[in-house]
């Protein structure tokens, strides 16, 4: 129950960070940020890295900046961050809807959003969010710089595009539009436990009809992702009990859920069904 | 580099220089090396809370963070709340309304409810029950310890 072994490595600048990952990481050398999830798994010793690259001291990965159009959130930004109105508008709204949900209050002081992106946990909030946002995400390595849209980044159970020599320097999320609603919901048998399953629904109304829907599920299946097949349902649909129920069968029919010793395939696809009726109803 | 380094750690203000490897969590170090022993060590893993301390005033798992990562910040453990023989208003509340019984738990919800509230001096009920949510206690069954905090509330914002 101690961790391994490692080497322990402080840089302070983004420049200096990339050219020891380039270096280490051949030799298992990983990134430390928040370290809410690397830690007991180093505990547990089912991580071993030989090398830990401490990206905290680096001030310009700190920055959670807001401009009309984008929410720009840098590696060491903590998920405490969005639990007070920094984050302005619809966005920020729905952020704080969220972010109650990760884990507890301990924790979020200390684990960073960028952290859980890179970890892609399939019951990560924060993946959910940037799947149903399609946010975008900064990698960096001593190459340069690329950006990775959400629908490309992941590529399975805690598997993304990273490289291994790529660090995320930040992940940009678009601030909806000030009609926008929003909603969250997610189940887990405990509070604070990785939920079995999780929906986030988000619209506006226009003339009376939907437009712009956006249903996104996670923890069901190995990534968070959007369900075009049951927002296609609500275009142009009057906001109502029907037409949510509708989107939510769509949704239960659309997901290949995982299944493991707790949940069977037909429980997950139930929650699912569930979980979207309630994003919906609850969006406001 | 992964042998030990000198570093220099401030717990409850007073300053200690010790060598510890990197691997080293913070919660070890303020026991073994600090010899600060009110600090429990329960889980090692982040999920039962009993090593919270304060770090730069917010409450972190002291087992979820190593001790070079602390250096240059503030550390608050539960040897730092009493002042002189008067003990804390939490300490003074879970003692009245009977919110521990083994004890072993009671460091970590200590520091994590003073370091709530001296952030949020105004928490509701609700988001009171939030924050106690991330700590384990196996006897009390956590009602007593939410009396314990209410009071401890008032008597807080009280002498503020």
């Amino acid at each position: 129950m101690k961790p391994a072994s490692f080497c322990y490595h402080a840089p302070t600048s983004l420049d200096e960070a990339v050219a020891l990952l380039a270096e280490l990481a051949p030799q298992d050398g990983r990134i430390l940020a928040g370290g809410q999830s690397l830690v007991p798994t180093m505990a547990f010793r089912v991580a071993r890295p030989s090398h830990l690259i401490d990206i905290n001291g680096i001030a310009e990965l700190a920055a959670l900046s807001v401009t009309d159009e984008i929410v720009s959130i840098g590696a060491c930004v903590r998920h405490a961050a969005f639990e007070n109105d920094t984050v302005s508008g619809v966005t920020g709204t729905l952020l704080r809807k969220v972010v109650e949900n990760i884990a507890h209050y301990p924790i979020r002081t200390r684990g960073t959003f960028c952290g859980s992106i890179a970890n892609a946990d399939p019951a990560s909030e924060w993946c959910c969010v940037l799947a149903a946002l399609d946010g975008v995400v900064l990698l960096r390595s001593h190459r340069g710089m690329r950006r990775v849209p959400s629908s490309e980044f992941y590529r399975g159970v805690m598997t993304t595009a990273l490289e291994e020599d790529e660090l995320i320097v930040a992940v940009e999320l678009p601030m909806l539009r000030e009609d926008t609603v929003t909603g969250f919901v997610e189940f887990s048998r405990r509070k604070g436990d990785f939920a079995i399953a999780m929906a986030l629904a988000a619209y506006r109304v226009e003339g009376g009809a939907i437009v712009e829907p956006r249903i996104a599920i996670g923890g069901a299946e190995p990534y968070a992702r959007r369900l075009q097949t049951a927002e296609s349902l609500l275009w142009g649909q009057a906001p109502g009990e029907a037409v949510f129920s509708a989107a939510a069968e769509a949704a239960a029919s659309a997901v290949e859920p995982m299944e493991d010793i707790h949940n069977t395939i037909a429980y997950r696809r139930g929650l699912v069904r569930t979980l979207v009726q309630r994003a919906l109803e609850a969006a406001k | 580099m992964n042998e030990r380094r000198e570093i220099t750690l401030t717990i409850n203000d007073v300053l200690y220089t010790v060598m510890v490897e990197p691997r080293r969590t913070l919660v070890d170090v303020i026991r073994d090396d600090c010899a600060q022993t009110g600090t429990h060590i329960g889980c090692e893993h982040g999920v039962c809370g009993a090593c919270t301390v304060l770090l730069d005033g917010e409450p972190v798992r002291a087992c979820l963070i190593f001790a070079v990562q602390a250096r240059e910040r503030s550390i608050r453990t539960v040897e730092g709340l009493q002042r002189g023989e008067q003990l804390h208003p939490m300490q003074e509340a879970f003692t009245r309304h009977h919110a521990l019984q083994c004890g072993f738990c009671t460091p970590g919800f200590l520091m994590l409810a003073v370091g709530a509230l001296e952030k949020w001096p105004d928490l509701n009920d609700k988001q009171l029950v939030d924050i106690l949510s991330s700590n384990l206690c196996r006897c009390t069954g956590y009602e007593n310890i939410i009396k314990a905090v209410r009071a401890a509330a008032i008597q807080m914002k009280a002498q503020a």
